[in-house]
């Protein structure tokens, strides 16, 4: 090897190992300091002890969080992952015009800066309720409706590529066979989306979880707390300590998951290069 | 005979996406534009507007242009160099290493942020506009990563052989070849936080101190059950939609341009 590629392998891995300590040292305090009875991040580690996490369930409001985050997480992906198919298939069969302004509609959302987005939906509700004078409010259903909105284009994005890759002789085969067009469409087309409705629904799940700026808008009113929500209000005053052993959690969970599902993706991708 | 199905077209099924979209997308927007120029007694006004010049909003929106451009800009000097190195030998080998750069993505974001402000807690670094920096950097890493890397690791490499075989230096190959051809990914990233960071009042809040805040706060502010700020805070609303159709005119036009680019070049 030349001594200047020596240098400069040297040199990428030290900005490599530089910026992954910036990532991951944040991460890396909470977590040891998630086992310690330190009043503080940083302060005197104290007692090596489970204290948080048993405190962690005692957190009635917390664990009221965590359960709405997950509730609305789940149904808004199921929801958008539902009608976000459903709107691919639709676009996919549609001419071209008609396609190129469902399109760009879809894409409103998502270039839209979110807070402009969460007013749209407050100034809705508030227009429902009190111009319109109908009886609804601020809930946790309105909540799981503006996750769903925001989420499915993203569902769209992910299964419209897949569709366009299928082949359409399947489909016509099908009702040439004498299947109606309906059940042609559940046996022949939706098994062939699945893998693409999965990562949308998985994609609509981390972007509902992520959320601050929809939920703390629609919700402040009526007092529903996700994750997100109760850091950020705890943050501006005193956030107690149990919230280390919550980050904690997630942290390990997020990365099992993301290990498990990228040796699960190599090794499809092994078998089908064998095929 | 049964008749049969020719043309099978079920654009029906986008219709319960469509009307979702109109009721929860396009109407909420028409509703801002509305009491954007309504005044208390229902008539068409311009003094909300007047109030977002003259009440000192315009400033606010300058200074969250200044720290978006700050942070997007640090964010980019640093992601660049990594996307470039793991899209090079020998890392562009090893997937699951560039994927702990990104995996931070799927950390809730206020978790992260509550994890980066303890750090800097212990270091010594105050609330202020500084550690609002860093947050913003922090929180958008990934967002800005992802795409410059997934561009250059999908390069066609024969490029740079080319360039390298018709005698130019490395520098000159960069910024030749690699540095036009990854311009769309850096758009795309740039896009993924320079206007998100209007948003995200939740870093400013909580890191900023009292001095730093984003337009995005005040906006939230303003429609905080008061329904006397509700023109105002409608037409701060619009004059951000303003600037997101400028953002978003400027990088489709730059990142068409990129694209004639990597035509006239193919060609050539």
């Amino acid at each position: 090897m030349k001594k200047s590629s020596v240098v400069s392998l040297a040199l990428k891995w030290t900005i490599l190992i530089i910026v992954m300590l910036a990532i991951y040292l944040p991460l890396a305090v909470i977590i040891i300091y998630s086992f310690s009875s330190a009043k503080s991040v940083g302060g005197n580690f104290g007692n090596l002890t489970l204290s948080l996490y048993s405190k962690l369930f005692e957190d009635a409001e917390l664990l009221d969080a965590t359960k709405n985050t997950l509730l609305i997480g789940l149904v808004s992906s199921v929801l958008a992952t539902l009608l976000g198919t459903t709107a691919a298939i639709g676009i996919h069969y549609m001419r071209r015009k008609s396609r190129a302004i469902v399109d760009a509609s879809s894409q409103i959302t998502i270039v839209n800066t979110e807070i402009v987005t969460a007013m749209g939906f407050y100034s809705l509700m508030l227009f429902l309720r009190d111009t319109l004078q109908l009886p609804v409010n601020f809930s946790m259903f309105y909540l799981i409706i503006a996750h769903t909105v925001i989420s499915t284009p993203y569902v769209i994005l992910t299964v419209s590529p897949r569709l366009k890759q299928l082949n359409p002789n399947l489909l016509e085969a099908s009702m040439d066979l004498g299947a109606s067009p309906m059940r042609s469409l559940i046996t022949v087309m939706l098994p062939q989306l699945a893998g693409a409705m999965i990562s949308g629904f998985a994609l609509a799940f981390t972007l509902s979880l992520d959320d601050f700026v929809i939920t703390h808008v629609n919700s402040y009113s009526v007092g529903i707390g996700t994750i997100s929500t109760y850091v950020y209000t705890k943050m501006k005053h005193n956030i107690p300590n149990q919230i280390r052993a919550l980050s904690t959690i997630i942290f390990t969970v997020v990365l099992i998951v993301l290990v498990i599902y990228n040796i699960v993706k190599n090794k499809k991708a092994k078998q089908q290069s064998l095929h | 005979m049964r008749k049969k199905v020719k043309t099978f077209r079920p654009t029906a099924f986008a219709f319960p996406y469509l009307t979702v979209t109109i009721v929860f997308v396009i109407v909420p927007l028409l509703l801002i534009l509305v009491y954007a120029f309504r005044g208390a007694d229902g008539s068409f006004t311009l003094n909300h507007f007047k109030d977002v010049f003259g009440k000192g909003y315009f400033s606010k929106i300058i200074d969250t242009v200044g720290i978006a451009a700050v942070s997007t800009v640090i964010c980019l000097l640093i992601a660049y160099p990594v996307a470039f190195i793991l899209a090079s030998s020998p890392f562009n080998k090893m997937a699951i290493f560039a994927l702990l750069f990104i995996i931070p993505m799927w950390i809730n974001f206020m978790l992260r942020i509550f994890a980066l402000n303890s750090l800097l807690g212990i270091i010594g670094i105050k609330e202020g506009y500084m550690a609002a920096v860093i947050g913003m950097v922090y929180d958008f890493f990934p967002y800005m990563l992802l795409p410059i890397y997934t561009v250059l690791l999908n390069m066609d490499k024969s490029y740079l052989e080319a360039s390298k075989d018709l005698g130019a230096n490395s520098f000159k190959t960069f910024t030749k070849i690699t540095l036009p051809l990854s311009l769309p990914g850096v758009i795309s990233g740039i896009s993924m936080m320079f206007m998100p960071i209007f948003s995200s009042y939740a870093i400013t809040d909580t890191m900023g101190g009292a001095e730093t805040s984003v337009i995005g706060a005040n906006i939230a502010t303003l429609f905080d059950g008061n329904a006397d700020n509700y023109g105002l805070g409608s037409a701060l609303s619009f004059v951000l939609l303003l600037i997101v159709l400028v953002v978003v005119f400027l990088s489709t036009s730059l990142s068409g341009r990129s694209a004639k680019v990597k035509k006239v070049g193919k060609v050539s």
